[in-house]
């Protein structure tokens, strides 16, 4: 099972609010390069599981292994893993980046501030430093001229690009994308898309949880389906998007050709 | 009626001895209220059953009973205490400029916890959700990202609090104080001019109230100076 290649590995992730169980043991290995779109219809587990990954939710049972280090979970009062060592998540996670759907950018700080807060903070490096390479990536994602504006001035398109900015500012292994452009106007939407693509193309280690289905099967290597918290079906975008085998599959393809 | 306008001018100094006693009073008190608000909201927001009852516990009191109660129950009550007398607080406790002060700070860090709690939770979910996932530890992200957050929420209600905080310092008279309202009653006594006097009082009152305002006003245009600049700007 174990696999120096692998950038992210998921082991039977099981996740239950209250008597709902939403995440009925998903497994999932991403390898480095890997871009992994998730589909599946709403209320399927998509976002949950995503947020399991860096344990936004707790799982109820499963593993997580990021880069070669699994992180250690212990069962909280409610039966819910927690991480054993609080220090261990933190660097975790500062190596996954997620991407929100609402954006989630600090409305009292700058764009450059945004940006360079995490590294500063983080990761303790130099703010010279820091802003050099956050202005790198404000021009990499279109936005150099907005570095002194608040995100409160931007379009939703360019506050996306820029939260997709700060994630990148911490250099992580594997980014998590949580419906990134579901909360944006229609002709907001490919500028973030093209944004990623970009990130697709360079190679980075990707998961995507997406309703954009062109844009998943241009940029994936792989697509994964959930259904009912379970993966109903999984392959090459080719497979899965021309020639399910699910039944299911086939009727969700059909009804989101547009 | 005589209305003496020369009653004044010639207790105004005296009178702005008791504003400078004033100021320093509500100066300080505010200071220490902050600085014991921040924890006490905190825990009050904390997900600890024991914190949260503890600061649950101290707001209740200080919420629930008259600033004037608190200042003699300190006043009168620690005297009370042999131990207090031999222990180490009592060159403070005997002094009424800081049971003045001890009443004021607890009395306000209570109100101002309420409120500054209320602006942490007032935080849409999704700012600390994202400091979490991008690494941050508890200490920092409180640091850099909730309080700085919170303040720019909770200013224009804080601003409210500290004039109250400034209107009920008058009570400090109570406990043989010369700030304004103490110095007015005292000159009253020697003079009989309580209207000349008390409207001079209630003058210092005003007028640092309308800087206080202005200067709340300045802070929270720099604090949420996000929310003012143009887009052009």
């Amino acid at each position: 099972m174990k696999n120096s290649n692998a950038a992210l590995e998921l082991i039977n992730i099981h996740k239950c609010y209250g008597n709902l169980e939403v995440l009925k043991g998903v497994s999932l290995t991403a390898q480095k390069g890997d871009v992994i779109s998730i589909l599946g219809s709403s209320g399927s587990g998509k976002s949950t599981l995503l947020r399991c990954i860096n344990l936004l939710e707790r799982p109820n049972q499963g593993e997580i292994i990021i880069g070669n280090e699994q992180l250690a979970l212990i069962p909280d009062k409610n039966g819910e893993l927690k991480a054993q060592d609080k220090r261990q998540l933190e660097r975790l996670r500062s190596r996954l980046g997620f991407v929100f759907q609402q954006f989630n950018l600090w409305p009292h700080m700058t764009i450059l501030q945004n940006l360079i807060e995490a590294p500063v903070h983080v990761l303790k490096v130099p703010r010279d430093v820091a802003v050099a390479r956050a202005q790198e990536l404000l021009r990499k994602v279109g936005l150099a001229d907005k570095q002194d504006a608040y995100p409160g001035h931007l379009s939703g398109g360019q506050q996306q690009r820029v939260a997709i900015a700060r994630t990148l500012a911490m250099d992580p292994q594997v980014l998590l994308f949580d419906e990134p452009t579901s909360a944006l106007d229609p002709e907001l939407v490919n500028e973030v898309l093209a944004v990623m693509r970009e990130l697709a193309e360079e190679g980075r280690t990707m998961l995507i949880v997406t309703h954009e289905m062109r844009f998943a099967r241009e940029v994936s290597s792989s697509v994964v389906f959930l259904h009912q918290g379970q993966i109903e079906e999984t392959g090459s975008p080719e497979k899965v998007f021309d020639n399910p085998e699910s039944q299911r599959v086939r009727d969700f393809m059909a009804s989101h050709q547009a | 009626m005589n209305w003496d306008w020369s009653v004044i001018w010639e207790y105004f100094p005296r009178l702005l001895e008791g504003a400078w006693l004033t100021l320093e009073l509500v100066g300080l008190s505010g200071l220490f209220g902050i600085l014991m608000a921040v924890p006490l909201a905190l825990m009050r927001a904390s997900t600890q059953p024991l914190l949260k009852g503890l600061a649950y516990g101290y707001i209740f009191f200080f919420r629930g009973t008259p600033l004037l109660v608190q200042i003699f129950l300190i006043y009168y009550g620690a005297s009370q205490f042999d131990a207090v007398k031999d222990s180490f607080l009592w060159p403070i406790l005997k002094e009424p400029y800081w049971c003045a002060i001890i009443a004021f700070t607890m009395n306000t860090s209570a109100y101002s916890a309420e409120l500054i709690r209320g602006a942490i939770q007032a935080i849409p979910h999704g700012e600390i959700e994202v400091a979490d996932a991008l690494g941050m530890n508890r200490l920092t992200k409180i640091r850099r990202i909730i309080l700085p957050r919170a303040l720019g929420i909770v200013l224009p209600a804080y601003s409210n609090e500290f004039l109250l905080m400034l209107k009920s310092s008058a009570l400090a008279s109570t406990i043989t104080l010369l700030d304004i309202t103490g110095m007015a009653r005292t000159i009253i006594a020697r003079t009989y001019t309580p209207l000349e006097i008390f409207f001079a009082a209630g003058m210092m009152y005003l007028v640092m109230s309308a800087v206080l305002i202005g200067l709340f006003r300045l802070m929270e245009l720099r604090v949420n100076r996000h929310k003012y600049i143009s887009r052009e700007g």
